[in-house]
C-alpha cells in the first residue's frame, strides 16, 4: 500500500515480529510501510483500526510503546529496537502504575 | 438529505432551536402525528447540548422549587422507556445506565454540608436519597480505586447517566422517522402572527409557518420570547469539560463532575461561570481546578492523558429553574428553556410535547411559569 522514499536504517519489533524501519520518523510511517494497519482494536466493539489523520487528532492509531498503553504511533519517533505491541481495548492505567 | 425538505403550508408545530430541549419537544410532538418543523441555526448554534455532562439526575435537583423536583422525579421515572426508543432510533444504544449517582465530598466540611443539603431535600420530597461514608462508598464500589481524601458521598440510586450525543441523534432521527423536518442553518429573526398561527422569518430569507411555535432556543430565547410577549430573561453560564483517553473501567457509577462514559472516557466537569459572555473557549485556570478535584477523587487519574477540553454555555434563568410558558397576547406560541436538557428529555418528549398540542400545560410545567422573574435579580448559583 505504501512506498518507502527513504531507505530503512534500523530495525523495531511489533508484536514480536522484526520490521524494518527508519530512525526518527513516526512509528505509525514504519508500520504502515511494512504492511501493518490495525494497530489497535477498540475498547468498545473490539474490531480493528489503524491511523486515519496521521497528525496527533484521531486516536486511532494507539499502540502500546515498550509496554506504555495509549500511544499515539504518529507522534512517537522510530528508534532502533522500540518494542511495540498491537493495543487492545482500554488502556488498563492500573497496572501501567507498576 | 437528497431533497431540500418542503417549506410549504402550515406546519402543525415550528420549533425555534434543534438541541436537546427542542429535538425532545419536536420528536414527541411528531411522534403523537403532529407535522414538525424544528428549525435550527446549525454547526454555529451556541448549544449547551455540547456541554451536558450527560446525568440524568435528581439529587441535586429542586432546592426551594418543589415543582421543578416534582418535574424532574417524574422525567427520571420515564426514562428508561425514552432510553429504549432513542437506542432503537439512533441504532446505536444510547448508554443509558440508571446504577445511581454519587456526589463526593472531599473532606469533612464538605460531607457535613452535604448531608444537611439531603435532609432539606427529604423534607421537599426527595426519596431514595442517601449519605454514604467512606467504608459504605468502598462496599458500593468495590475496587474502586478512591482517592484517601473521599469522606463519603450522596447517593440517589434512581440517578444514572447516558451518551448525550446519542441521545440527541436519536431525538433528532425519531422526529424525521415520524415524518417531521429539521431545518437547520438560519436562526429565526422574527415571528408574526397570521391567520391560524405564526410566520417565522429567518436570516436566510426563507419563512416557515406554523399553527403553533415552541422557542427552545436556549441561550438566545430571551429576544424570541419578546417576540411572543413573554419575558424569559436567560443568560449563558460556561462551563468547561475535559475528558480522557479511554480507560480500563474504574469508576462504576456516575458522579457529579465526574463520570467514566460507556466507551471508557472519564469526563471531567464542570465550571459554572456566570460571567455573561457568550465565549465558549477553555481556561487553563479552570480545567486544572477540575483536574485537580478529580484527582482527589481517583488519584490514578494522574497517570491519564488529557485528550479534550472544551467549554459550552448553559442557559439559565435568574433563579436558575426551568421556564415553561403560553403566551398571553400570542396563544399557541410557547417557551421552554432549562440547564437540565438530558435530563428533562423524557418530560419534553412526553407530557411537554403533548400538552403543547393540546394547549394546555401539565402540573409542573406551569408551576415553572416564568412570570416569577418579575423584579428578581440573578441569584442562581447551579
Amino acid at each position: 500500500m505504501f512506498r518507502r522514499t527513504e531507505p530503512t536504517d534500523c530495525t523495531i519489533t511489533w508484536e514480536g515480529r522484526t520490521l524494518p524501519a527508519r530512525t526518527g520518523e513516526s512509528l505509525a510511517a514504519a508500520l504502515l510501510a511494512a504492511g501493518i494497519t490495525a494497530f489497535r482494536e477498540t475498547p468498545v466493539s473490539g474490531s480493528p483500526r489503524g491511523p486515519l489523520c496521521l497528525m496527533g487528532a484521531c486516536f486511532d492509531c494507539l499502540v502500546e510503546v515498550e509496554g506504555a498503553q495509549n500511544m499515539q504511533a504518529c507522534l512517537v519517533p522510530v528508534s532502533p529496537g522500540l518494542r511495540v505491541a498491537m493495543q487492545r481495548g482500554a488502556r488498563d492505567f492500573v497496572e501501567d502504575a507498576a | 438529505m437528497s431533497s431540500p425538505p418542503s417549506h410549504t403550508g402550515l406546519f402543525d408545530v415550528a420549533i425555534i432551536g434543534g438541541g436537546m430541549v427542542g429535538s425532545a419537544i419536536g420528536y414527541g410532538c411528531a411522534e403523537r402525528g403532529a407535522r414538525v418543523a424544528v428549525l435550527d441555526e446549525g454547526d454555529v448554534a451556541l448549544r449547551a447540548a455540547r456541554g451536558n455532562f450527560g446525568l440524568v439526575w435528581s439529587q441535586s435537583k429542586g432546592d426551594g422549587m418543589p415543582a421543578y423536583a416534582a418535574w424532574t422525579r417524574q422525567s427520571v421515572a420515564l426514562w428508561p422507556a425514552l432510553a429504549e426508543r432513542a437506542s432503537a432510533l439512533a441504532g446505536r444504544d444510547v448508554q443509558y445506565r440508571a446504577v445511581g449517582g454519587l456526589t463526593f465530598c472531599l473532606d469533612e466540611a464538605e460531607y457535613a454540608a452535604r448531608a444537611h443539603f439531603v435532609q432539606r431535600m427529604h423534607n421537599q420530597g426527595q426519596q431514595g436519597l442517601v449519605m454514604l461514608d467512606r467504608r459504605q462508598l468502598q462496599d458500593l464500589m468495590p475496587g474502586c480505586p478512591l482517592g484517601p481524601a473521599v469522606r463519603g458521598a450522596s447517593y440517589q440510586p434512581a440517578d444514572g447517566h447516558v451518551d448525550p450525543l446519542t441521545l440527541l441523534r436519536g431525538l433528532q432521527a425519531g422526529m424525521r422517522a415520524a415524518g417531521g423536518v429539521h431545518l437547520p442553518g438560519a436562526a429565526v429573526e422574527a415571528i408574526d402572527p397570521i391567520a391560524g398561527g405564526y410566520r417565522l422569518r429567518r436570516a436566510d430569507g426563507s419563512e416557515v409557518s406554523a399553527q403553533r411555535v415552541v422557542i427552545a432556543a436556549g441561550v438566545l430565547t430571551t429576544k424570541l420570547a419578546q417576540m411572543v410577549g413573554l419575558d424569559v430573561p436567560v443568560r449563558p453560564v460556561r462551563g468547561q469539560n475535559i475528558v480522557t483517553e479511554r480507560l480500563a473501567p474504574i469508576l462504576p457509577l456516575p458522579a457529579s463532575a465526574i463520570r467514566q462514559t460507556g466507551d471508557g472516557t472519564v469526563q471531567i466537569g464542570v465550571t459554572s461561570e456566570d460571567d455573561g459572555s457568550f465565549a465558549t473557549g477553555t481556561t487553563v485556570d479552570a480545567l486544572s481546578r477540575m483536574a485537580g478535584r478529580a484527582l482527589r477523587v481517583l488519584p490514578v487519574l494522574a497517570q491519564a492523558r488529557m485528550v479534550r477540553g472544551w467549554a459550552a454555555l448553559r442557559p439559565m434563568t435568574p433563579d436558575g429553574f426551568p421556564a415553561y410558558a403560553e403566551s398571553t397576547t400570542h396563544p399557541g406560541a410557547f417557551v421552554a428553556t432549562c440547564h437540565s436538557g438530558v435530563t428533562l428529555a423524557a418530560v419534553h418528549a412526553g407530557p411537554l410535547a403533548g400538552a403543547i398540542l393540546t394547549g394546555a400545560l401539565p402540573e409542573h410545567a406551569r408551576d415553572l411559569h416564568p412570570d416569577r422573574f418579575v423584579g428578581m435579580t440573578d441569584v442562581s448559583s447551579h
